[in-house]
């Protein structure tokens, strides 16, 4: 039951992103666009910093993400249809278990594009070396942005200028997952690659994810009752 | 503890003045000398973000799961203090940092880590300022990520190497540093004390606050 309904809300939103692909455009786009700013502040006579790419990437996908979560719960509001989701006789938890797994789907796709692209633009090829390493660091950063971040998205549906609250929330609570992410790629990007940091790290970033998740699982009954 | 609070605001305002005496009759320190004793405001400071962190975390998880909400007023008063105390123990750090490390500021663990537990408690009061009707909820649950976030804040010294003394100084205190141990103490719970006084003013001022609006709502039913 738990499990049909949360990849039913995935289904749903699948469903009606592919008719339009308006945020994963939108998304995508951003994301391309962030790592070209980055390029003009950090090139210097035609050379990209050795390891600016680690941050780029990571500021990318924080960035889209925001953009993208502000996307995804804008359209419940439009016909309250978040209210009907919410009355709907299935647990709570599995509405924001179906939401998460439709924003790491999203973030998962922003990251497939995101990582060539700076790996190709910022002579980070040294990732794909370590691609099992590369994947967990991926993973868990995402998972423990993307939990407090589709939380924080769905309790701002109903807030005023939630616009602006929810980068003001979402940074300060993710950065130590942002952290994590960021040292955990830049260890992999050492010569040669820094695989215990890079352990430590995403043994960090797990343990924030079990933190994050168990916390917005817990909380988001009680706040999403009126 | 209506019937405490005069007596209490005594004992605080006391300690407050015996404080500095107590101080500057402490040992100096063998290396740092004269800058070293920041660290009996430094630490209490931060002694006194973490009990509001704590007392504000308790009560934001009351308020979101038995739906007390005079324990909201709890949480908002100790929200405050909490930015109040972390702002303390922000400025003295770089005062002492300026002459122990040379520099101002230095991005290691404890410092940043310090600096985001600030910025989270500051997003709490920015969102109860301006999230509008309804997001005492959300502020509440910011509360318990800040919360959260706590331990780790506390225990970055000893995980990474910071240039932040470790937090295995307070309990070495007496070994290391004989007749530091008293004005420590002393002065760790007058902040602490320091902290249940305007605790206990805020509240009240929230609860008059929440009894106004109450008053007012009844006026307009009318």
């Amino acid at each position: 039951m738990f499990l049909r309904t949360a990849l039913l809300v995935l289904r749903k939103d699948f469903a009606i992103e592919m008719k339009s692909l308006e945020v994963l455009l939108t998304t995508l786009f951003f994301a391309v666009s962030c790592v070209l700013v980055f390029a003009f502040a950090f090139v210097k006579d035609g050379r990209a910093p050795e390891d600016a790419a680690a941050g780029i990437l990571w500021i990318a996908i924080a960035f889209a993400g925001t953009l993208a979560l502000g996307r995804t719960f804008e359209r419940e509001r439009y016909s309250e249809t978040l209210r009907a989701l919410l009355l709907a006789p299935a647990p709570r938890a599995a509405l924001y278990v179906g939401k998460l797994l439709g924003m790491l789907a999203l973030l998962g796709v922003a990251e497939g594009l995101l990582v060539p692209l700076v790996a190709f633009l910022f002579q980070a090829s040294a990732w794909f070396s370590r691609p099992l390493l590369l994947l967990a660091v991926l993973v868990g950063g995402t998972v423990g942005f993307a939990a407090v971040g589709t939380l924080f998205a769905a309790m701002l549906v109903r807030a005023r200028s939630r616009d602006v609250l929810l980068p003001i929330l979402l940074y300060p609570i993710t950065i130590p997952v942002i952290i994590g992410g960021v040292r955990g790629t830049a260890a992999l990007l050492a010569s040669p690659a820094d695989e215990v940091t890079a352990t430590m790290w995403i043994g960090i970033l797990f343990a924030f994810d079990v933190v994050f998740v168990t916390l917005s699982l817990w909380t988001f009954e009680p706040l999403m009752t009126e | 503890m209506r019937k405490m609070f005069t007596p209490l605001l005594v004992i605080v305002a006391a300690m407050f003045a015996a404080a500095p005496i107590m101080i500057a009759q402490a040992p100096f320190e063998s290396t740092m000398g004269l800058i070293q004793k920041i660290f009996y405001y430094h630490v209490p400071a931060w002694m006194a973000m973490y009990s509001a962190i704590a007392v504000c975390g308790v009560a934001s998880a009351m308020y979101l799961f038995k739906g007390r909400t005079d324990a909201d007023g709890y949480a908002v008063s100790a929200a405050e203090l909490a930015v109040v105390f972390g702002l303390i123990g922000l400025v003295t750090g770089p005062l002492w940092g300026r002459k122990a490390w040379g520099v101002w500021w230095q991005w290691d663990a404890r410092l940043t880590s310090a600096l985001l537990l600030e910025l989270i408690f500051v997003a709490y009061l920015m969102v109860r300022k301006f999230g509008g009707p309804g997001s005492e909820k959300l502020a509440a649950a910011t509360a318990l990520f800040g919360t959260a976030t706590t331990p780790f804040v506390y225990k970055s010294v000893d995980i990474w190497r910071t240039v932040h003394p470790k937090t295995s100084v307070v309990p070495m205190l007496a070994n290391s540093m004989p007749g530091a141990g008293r004005p420590f103490a002393l002065s760790s719970l007058a902040f602490i004390l320091l902290f249940v006084v305007l605790l206990t003013l805020r509240v009240k001022l929230a609860r008059q606050q929440h009894t106004l609006d109450e008053l007012y709502l009844a006026q307009e039913d009318r």
